[in-house]
């Protein structure tokens, strides 16, 4: 069973948030997620200033053998992005919820994070892909 | 050890170029190349040694049984690359004037005919130059057909799960939308989804039968009737046209346009990835929207068609006339078959792919669709093996080559896990199926007695399993020198 | 049965096992309505020996003319070792590398090629091929507009000098995906793309700019300028070169100040047979940092289990067969077979031999084109330098001209009337190495008693 913090707020297609309480939230994909993927080889990072819509399209983490699209789990501008990421991918693998963070985002709205799955719902839907 | 590193300076193959330098003092200094490249520097039978002993580290349909699901690796006849190195036809200029080209364009014309009516489209044109370029060019078509019309708001293909990724790419590359449809539990595309999806933005449907999964699609032509209906066009993917050759043709069954896969099933050479060809042909109502050039022949003359007598082509795809010489074999080779020799194609690759997975079945291999024929190729699982002996069909296929034989095409289709198309075409005997599947069932013993063994293959091949994780992370794509 | 191994024995033990009384029964699920059709438009088959006769025929229909069209084909000298070596069985009977293992021959040629074409554009990455050099541009455009994240306009500078059959085929690829080609007129008496012409896009948000080497009418760009220009401007330029002649022009890699950001064209000159204009192969070079956004098959260098090195294809992530509907390019199948010849022919060549063949063609052409312009009437269009092709005036219809030397076995040219009828009666010829003494004494003299 993959590791899922109870102190964040998850999507049903594996990202994971962190509310840093001043209107901006910190974004990276579950240890779910890159479990499913394995070795990370790239990750596209977003450009700071971009804004993207929720669900929009944030970025790639790449396997050898996958690609997969980060979409936003909510509304804003990029404020922050994981440099390290460039030269090692791995850090998703081995920190998805630390040094693997993949950008930071100043909110639009608040209360999107409240609509997002607790660590409870979204142990469900893992769950229920294993089935 | 590469080419470059066999270099000794000064060192090259004198009978090969002009023994005069030309000085080039009459060019601005500006344009000229400061340095050389930096190419090897070698004799001539250095550089023969180095690519013969290169090419012994290739499996290939000459040297190995090849099984390669989806991809027909039948035997490549030989006469079919002699006889294209003709002076006259290996020396004759794209450009060349129609006077000096009447050889040429006379076999273009033929077998623009001869797939014509193998296939039973209304018209084919030649020009794509493989089968990806075949899909976009028949995308295109559709969209010029309906862009022709008024139709402008038709901008979603529907392409079932199954599909090969050319599918989904090409279509996009038309600037369409992908609808994705699911296929069922027996191998057929679930017609209820299809139903839902349908509507007036529908611009067709893409669509191979037998289908990747390898068995027919039974309800094809009610799948046609539906789409027909709403609007949309058919799109036939000839990857799998080996089965069928001259025991059904994809315009009887409805389609509106079709590519067919000449290195697939009409022989030509796979070449280590290419070169393919990937002619269309379509019915009647797409009939001006085919790319150019195509060839015409007014009872004496064969020429060139251009896109001035086209007006409503979707224009030309390559710089010439596509991949010519890959079809003059493909028309060497179909001249071979001939009308009896087409429908033995289909005959005998489904004969083979039915008896291996009888024999496999009875081995103990699960088959993905137990209940349905094969057609020319056909899916098993390892999931089994891969859950209770931790050996997936990644290191069966490794293992395999091993025994001399190269793997079958592994995890594709996606949805069936752990899966293995193998396609053995008609050109093999019934030893080489028999040697497969003895050595099928030597690894499954293998698994259940030495696993460690399995995962570590291959162990006979010159390199080992490699490390593509650092290959992607720490990229080495171009030779940098001897102090890097 | 041709091609077909099976003994009537070993037929009827298959079905046997398989349970069924013939092979027609395998086919029971097909519905039986769709089976009723006539193949009798389908000639029967022939021996090795009738179709062998028969292309003897053919062949001998289109042979023997002294042959001075280039415009974007060219015959050179092949080495016979080349195709030799390239149509072993290992070679041309082998498949894409999906098996690294069994493939290791394939994939250390292609990273040799890759090598190769790096070298010879002074370039970071070369993928391992695309159908040809109209098609690798088309790609090339869709890969700048994706690679130039800045610019929205996907507008395109697209040089009249270009090859007319260039822009068709990249027309017919990029054209549904809102990209549009704008067009960049020539100086009329230099030949070369009009600097000054550029000035109109000064304030524009363009995409990327395609630069030609030499152009379509043989004459050689001012190919520094112009990518100084794009470079001031953030535009993404697309090399479109003729490899050959990169062993002694300024390659892509070294033009401006930092060097063009995608090179690409016809790999033909290089080992490949005229063969009526296919198979050729496309190649495309890159800067590294915009090496994800190439399209085909990429291979790249690593080490195995035990630490040997090793070749494999890397960076698939971009490809269909992973990306799907997101990927890079829909290309599967390349040209693999046109690689590996190419790759052995620049091997045996080397930067020395290429050099020098490029060199004996520009010294053959100043010869052939010194001996046409003597003729009464005839004149070389442009101004400028040229490589190995030149635009002449003809005092009569370029057609006339063509059909009647023709019928002297004099391939005369290029009719570069049709695709450019502003210039009047004009003609594109060609030289290469193998041109001889003999061939232009016919021309020169053929072409004088026509205009005499």
């Amino acid at each position: 069973m993959s590791n899922i913090p109870a102190d964040l707020m998850f999507t049903s297609s594996h990202e994971w948030v962190k509310d840093e309480g001043d209107d901006t939230v910190t974004i990276g994909i579950t240890d779910h997620a890159q479990e499913l993927l394995g070795d990370l080889v790239f990750v596209e990072l977003p450009e700071i200033g971009d804004v993207i819509e929720t669900g929009g399209e944030a970025g790639v983490v790449e396997s050898v053998k996958a690609a997969s699209d980060i979409y936003s789990p909510v509304s804003g501008e990029v404020i922050e992005i994981n440099e390290d990421l460039v030269d090692s991918p791995e850090l998703v693998n081995e920190q998805p919820y630390d040094n693997g963070w993949i950008y930071k985002m100043k909110l639009n709205d608040a209360s999107e994070i409240e609509a997002l799955l607790d660590a409870e719902a979204y142990s469900a839907v893992v769950e229920s892909e294993d089935h | 050890m590469l080419i470059f590193e066999q270099s000794s300076s000064g060192r090259r193959a004198l009978a090969q170029s002009p023994a005069k330098k030309a000085a080039l003092d009459d060019l601005p200094a500006d344009v000229l190349r400061k340095d050389p490249p930096a190419m090897p520097e070698v004799s001539e039978l250095q550089v023969v040694r180095h690519y013969t002993r290169l090419s012994q580290k290739n499996f290939s349909i000459d040297t190995n049984f090849y099984p390669l699901g989806s991809c027909t690796m039948k035997y490549n006849p030989r006469a079919c690359n002699s006889l294209v190195m003709l002076p006259g036809l290996v020396d004759r200029h794209p450009h060349a004037p129609d006077s000096h080209s009447q050889g040429f364009l006379s076999c273009m014309f033929e077998l623009q005919e001869i797939l014509k009516h193998v296939t039973g489209m209304k018209q084919v044109s030649l020009s794509p130059m493989a089968g990806a370029q075949g899909e976009f060019a028949g995308v295109a078509m559709i969209r010029a057909y309906h862009d022709a019309k008024g139709d402008n708001e038709r901008r979603e293909i529907i392409v079932p799960d199954a599909a090969h990724g050319t599918n989904p790419a090409s279509a996009v590359m038309c600037g369409f939308k992908i609808r994705e449809i699911p296929t069922k539990n027996d191998g057929d595309i679930d017609i209820e989804a299809l139903k839902e999806v349908l509507g007036p933005q529908t611009a067709g449907i893409m669509l191979t039968n037998p289908s990747t999964v390898g068995v027919f699609e039974r309800r094809i032509q009610e799948i046609a009737r539906l789409v027909h209906e709403a609007g949309g066009l058919l799109y036939y993917d000839g990857a799998n046209l080996n089965a069928i050759l001259g025991k059904v043709r994809p315009g009887d069954m409805g389609f509106d346009v079709i590519h067919m896969n000449l290195h697939k099933t009409f022989s030509t050479p796979h070449g280590g990835g290419g070169p393919g060809a990937g002619p269309v042909g379509v019915s009647e109502r797409l009939v001006p929207f085919l790319p150019v050039p195509m060839v015409d022949f007014d009872g004496d003359k064969y020429r060139f068609l251009t896109k001035q007598e086209r007006p409503e082509t979707i224009g030309r795809l390559s710089a010439f006339a596509g991949n010519a010489s890959i079809l003059l074999r493909a028309y060497i080779y179909a001249r071979m078959l001939g009308r009896e020799g087409m429908t033995r194609v289909a005959e005998y690759s489904t004969l083979n792919a039915n008896y291996m997975l009888k024999k496999m079945q009875l081995a103990g291999f699960q088959p993905a669709y137990p209940e349905r024929r094969a057609t020319h190729e056909f899916i098993i699982t390892l999931k089994k093996q891969a859950k209770e002996l931790g050996i997936n069909a990644m290191d069966f296929a490794k293992r395999l080559l091993d025994y001399g034989v190269h793997a079958p095409t592994t995890y594709f289709p996606l949805l069936v896990p752990e899966c293995f198309l193998i396609e053995p075409t008609e050109t093999e005997s019934i030893d080489a199926l028999d040697y497969f599947i003895e050595s099928m069932i030597k690894i499954q013993e293998e698994a259940e007695t030495q696993s460690d063994m399995v995962k570590g293959a291959p162990h006979t091949l010159p390199v080992r399993r490699l490390d593509d994780v650092k290959a992607a992370r720490e990229l080495d794509i171009a030779w940098k020198g001897c102090d890097n | 049965m041709p091609f077909i191994p099976h003994t009537e024995q070993e037929v009827q033990q298959m079905l046997a096992t398989i349970g069924v009384d013939s092979i027609d029964d395998l086919f029971d699920e097909i519905p039986a309505e769709l089976t009723q059709f006539s193949l009798e438009g389908i000639p029967e088959g022939l021996t090795e020996m009738e179709v062998s006769g028969l292309m003897h025929q053919r062949a001998r229909q289109d042979a023997g003319a002294h042959c001075f069209i280039g415009a974007g084909a060219y015959d050179h000298h092949i080495p016979a070792a080349v195709w030799e070596v390239a149509t072993r069985g290992e070679f041309y009977s082998a498949y894409t590398p999906y098996q690294a293992e069994a493939s290791q021959g394939t994939l250390q040629l292609l990273y040799e090629f890759q090598s190769m074409m790096t070298a010879l554009m002074d370039m970071d990455a070369s993928n391992a091929s695309l159908y040809d050099g109209a098609s690798a541009l088309g790609e090339a455009m869709l890969m700048a507009v994706r690679s130039n994240r800045k610019s929205k306009s996907g507008k395109i500078l697209v040089p009249t000098s270009l090859n007319p059959a260039y822009r068709d085929a990249a027309y017919s690829i990029v054209k549904n995906q809102g990209i549009e080609m704008v067009g960049i007129a020539v100086d009329a008496q230099t030949g070369k793309t009009d600097l000054s012409a550029l000035d109109a896009y000064d304030n524009e948000d363009i995409t990327a700019m395609v630069i030609c080497q030499p152009n379509f009418f043989g004459v050689l760009e001012d190919v520094d300028a112009l990518t100084a220009w794009a470079e001031q401007r953030n535009i993404m330029t697309v090399a479109v070169v003729n490899p050959l002649i990169m062993s002694v022009l300024k390659p892509p890699g070294q033009w401006g100040s930092n060097g063009a950001d995608i090179a690409c064209g016809e790999g033909q000159p290089l080992g490949i047979p005229l063969s009526s204009g296919g198979p050729y192969f496309g190649f495309m070079c890159c800067r590294e940092k915009i090496v994800r956004q190439m399209p085909g098959r990429i291979i790249g260098r690593t080490l195995d289990l035990d630490g040997k090195p090793g070749f494999t294809l890397t960076l698939q992530a971009r490809e269909q067969h992973i990306r799907r509907s997101k990927a890079t390019s829909n290309i599967c199948t390349n040209q693999g077979l046109m690689v590996t010849a190419a790759t052995i022919h620049m091997a045996m060549l080397g930067a020395e031999g290429l050099a020098r063949t490029a060199g004996a063609s520009h010294q053959n052409h100043r010869k052939l084109v010194s001996r046409l312009t003597e003729i009464n009437g005839v004149e070389a269009v442009f101004s400028s330098p040229v490589f190995h092709e030149t635009v002449l005036r003809l005092p009569i219809a370029t057609d006339q001209v063509l059909t009647r030397l023709a019928d002297d076995d004099v391939l005369a040219g290029y009719n570069l009337s049709k695709d450019y009828p502003e210039l009047g009666n004009v003609l594109l010829v060609c030289s290469t190495e193998k041109q001889t003494d003999q061939g232009v004494d016919i021309f020169v003299e053929k072409l004088k008693n026509l205009l005499s």
